[in-house]
């Protein structure tokens, strides 16, 4: 008796039964697999924000009109249309979700992680997104004002967070290296 | 007069009860107040998180992601939004426990099943011959009439020429659509009938509620709306939060300043 989940069997139930009609074949699970295995994740956005923080004038175009800025970098990965960048400050913390399911800058970004997808995450950031911070290790204080951003069309949104202190004789290339996928959902902000 | 899509069937797709107002219903129009639509609902607790995740935590989820080009190759889906009505309409119990892949699986179910590439029967014999429980719970709740979406996308991406002026501006303040509807929408629940203020226009965009339905893209005006914390959850609520929702025209109204 096999000891994966009911979905796991019904799934390789459907997909024997596509493979029998024609429209999937049995190497297609690897071939997933390898596609995703292979992606940069979220490499792309840090290399936006580490530009962002050493060009003033590229960070100008960048929070004007993400998805025309990022055109020159050429990622590949998933079209994005229209890109919306949004900037933490110390007087403003921004976080992204998509409360109705998951929509996510996958093209900055790569796959989003499971708890962004989740109930709990979805349901409680628009909400008391301060305790759900809190969680992740983020402590603002009342005075900062907490923006929300609820991906619920085919705009995007990326997190441009706060360069840390005591990185002025970084290059962009090393400036890229310390920025992290939560740092640009927003549930994290680097330097500590 | 008797509707068919409110009769009783003794199958996995009968209406089953999920607390109050939660009737669940079969027919692709009737779903209303999907569990999908979860912002602002409180007690799911903390938000539980691992390190390095794989892109796949167990091969299933993989082959479920490899239904997708079948499922769109076939004619079963034919736009994105239809898919996302798909995963909203799987059963409320295997939304919040089967995970993201099995919502997907859901869906896909759900959308090959309607469209006729899959037998339910077929699936359901097959899944048993490989050894699942026949209790166990399944997501996929396939309409007996569902929506026919004869045509894919007219052009690449979703934004679209309008000619028609935007009816808002930035800065106006916009009185959101009150109620629930029963079909895919991207208003959230607890975004409704509130006050906000117009912070950007996007443009066109295909409209989800139609084209979800097959009804034809229907491209409308898209804003970003800001509501104060205070105006969605009341006095309790964080002083300095701003939640940014984007909504299509047809969901706001003009408030006198």
């Amino acid at each position: 008796m096999s000891e994966s989940p009911p979905q796991a069997l019904r799934a390789e139930a459907i997909e024997s039964l596509l493979i029998e009609k024609g429209l999937i074949t049995s190497d297609t699970v690897d071939a997933v697999i390898q596609q995703y295995n292979d992606r940069v994740g979220p490499l792309n956005g840090a290399r936006l924000v580490a530009r962002a923080w050493v060009d003033p004038e590229f960070k100008d175009e960048l929070l004007r009109d993400g998805a025309k800025a990022i055109e020159a970098f050429q990622f590949d990965g998933g079209q994005v249309e229209k890109l919306v960048v949004v900037e933490n400050t110390g007087d403003v913390h921004n976080v992204v979700v998509c409360t109705l399911c998951s929509c996510y800058p996958w093209a900055v970004l790569g796959l989003p992680p499971r708890w962004y997808k989740d109930p709990a995450y979805r349901s409680r950031i628009v909400r008391e997104p301060h305790r759900v911070l809190e969680e992740f290790g983020v402590t603002l204080g009342d005075d900062v004002e907490i923006r929300v951003w609820d991906s619920s069309a085919e705009i995007r949104y990326m997190v441009l967070p706060e360069r840390p202190t005591g990185t002025d004789d970084l290059d962009e290339d090393a400036l890229a290296t310390l920025v992290t996928r939560d740092s640009m959902i927003g549930v994290e902000r680097l330097g500590g | 007069m008797a509707d068919p899509r409110n009769g009783r069937r003794a199958d996995a797709s009968a209406s089953t009860t999920i607390g109050p107002g939660r009737s669940t219903r079969v027919g692709a129009e009737d779903e209303l107040d999907g569990i999908h639509d979860l912002g602002g609902r409180l007690g799911f607790g903390p938000v539980e998180r691992e390190q390095n995740e794989p892109a796949f935590h167990e091969r299933w989820e993989a082959r479920v992601f490899s239904f997708m080009a079948a499922t769109f190759a076939s004619g079963a889906c034919r736009n994105v939004d239809q898919f996302r009505h798909a995963i909203e309409r799987i059963d409320p119990r295997a939304y919040l426990t089967h995970g993201y892949y099995g919502r997907w699986l859901g869906g896909f179910e759900n959308l090959l099943v309607e469209s006729g590439v899959l037998e339910r029967d077929e699936i359901d014999a097959r899944t048993r011959e490989r050894g699942a429980p026949t209790d166990a719970l399944v997501a996929s709740r396939p309409s007996k009439t569902p929506d026919r979406v004869a045509n894919g996308p007219m052009a690449p991406g979703s934004d679209r020429m309008l000619e028609r002026p935007a009816r808002f501006a930035r800065g106006d303040r916009v009185r959101t659509r009150a109620h629930g509807v029963p079909g895919h929408t991207r208003l959230p629940a607890y975004a409704r009938g509130k006050l906000g203020t117009v912070t950007a226009l996007h443009q066109g965009w295909v409209y989800p509620d139609s084209n979800a339905h097959g009804r034809g893209e229907d491209p409308q005006h898209l804003y970003t709306v800001a509501f104060s914390g205070r105006e969605l959850w009341g006095e309790d609520s964080r002083l300095r939060l701003v939640v940014y929702v984007d909504l299509f025209e047809p969901y706001l109204n003009p408030e006198a300043p």
